[in-house]
């Protein structure tokens, strides 16, 4: 139990000042590299909750693809560095709106806990001694919460769709190699046998 | 200490000894290699050359594409990991519902294919 406890103050501390280091540190790029490390140490916390699952996928789809986005993103902005610092007085107001909206819904969220505890037991999800967190989430996420699933997927399509229109220019006159255009061309319509008479060109 | 968490505690010593391992690969060379710069030592050496300019140059946009259309297919396989592990129990229905989830997603795959998308020019 004290190694749990102390693995969860090791992964909330390092979480916390990378979190800090995100918004202090003067290259974007590190920037990025502190957020990975906060998701990290995030996906270690839900792993001590006992969010097996979760946590993976926190790893696999944040620190695996969100994060490779945030780096491209990043290093297509060309960032003037020192441009970037001038803003951040101006924008911390709003930035300190925005933590402490979210400062209190969690207040909330805990403090639900706190007003009705039974609130945890009727949780929509039963909690099965010996079933495992993935087949837990499978057991309801396609049959219970089918809409929300296929509303997913419709969205996951919108976003293929639309970084494709947004992003996609082909330059005109590229070569590119059609296979089939080249096993189906035939001898004749490759080769010609033309006599030509001597003296003349064709 | 739960069953779940001792099932990762290799995974946390592997982490470990693979940081310990890192960081003595990057520490030793400052503490024990023989270092006596010198102007032509340090040069870039015959066919090198020096920087023209600055690395941080911008990244072509199609970078960018590629990117996202890996999580999206990052993400339909992430929610096919719970459907297989709870095939059993979802039925028909469960079953279903994935088919219609892929289908939509191979109808983008369709129009990312013929847009040309996946080619790089």
């Amino acid at each position: 139990m004290t190694l749990e406890i102390a693995f969860f103050y090791l992964f909330a501390a390092t979480a916390i000042l990378s979190a800090v280091m995100v918004i202090s540190s003067r290259n974007p790029v590190h920037s990025v590299m502190f957020l990975i490390l906060a998701f990290v140490n995030g996906a270690g916390i839900f792993m001590l909750a006992g969010a097996e699952f979760l946590a993976l996928l926190l790893i696999v789809v944040y620190v695996g693809a969100v994060m490779v986005l945030f780096l491209f993103v990043v290093m297509m902005l060309d960032v003037d560095f020192a441009q970037l610092r001038q803003g951040f007085l101006q924008y911390a107001p709003l930035g300190a709106m925005v933590g402490g909206i979210l400062l209190i819904e969690l207040i909330m969220v805990a403090g639900s806990f706190l007003v009705a505890p039974e609130v945890a037991g009727s949780s929509v999800v039963p909690f099965v001694e010996g079933m495992s967190n993935t087949e837990a989430l499978g057991n309801v996420l396609y049959t219970r919460y089918v809409y929300l699933f296929e509303a997913a997927g419709l969205i996951l399509l919108v976003a293929m769709i639309g970084a494709i229109v947004l992003t996609l220019r082909h330059k005109p006159h590229a070569k590119r190699q059609d296979i089939a255009a080249q096993v189906g061309r035939k001898r004749e319509d490759a080769v010609e046998v033309v006599s030509v008479e001597s003296g003349k060109g064709i | 200490m739960n069953e779940l968490l001792l099932n990762y505690l290799p995974v946390i010593i592997f982490i470990g000894l693979s940081a310990v391992i890192g960081l003595a690969l990057l520490v030793a060379p400052f503490l024990i290699a023989v270092k006596n710069p010198d102007p032509e030592k340090v040069s870039a050496y015959e066919c090198g050359f020096d920087a023209f300019d600055d690395a941080r140059m911008k990244f072509d946009v199609r970078f960018y594409l590629v990117a996202i259309l890996f999580i999206i297919f990052d993400l339909e396989v992430a929610f096919l990991f719970p459907w297989a592990v709870a095939f059993k129990s979802v039925g028909w229905f469960g079953f279903w519902a994935m088919m219609v989830f892929l289908g939509v997603l191979t109808i983008g795959f369709i129009y990312e294919w013929r847009k040309g998308a996946l080619e790089w020019d």
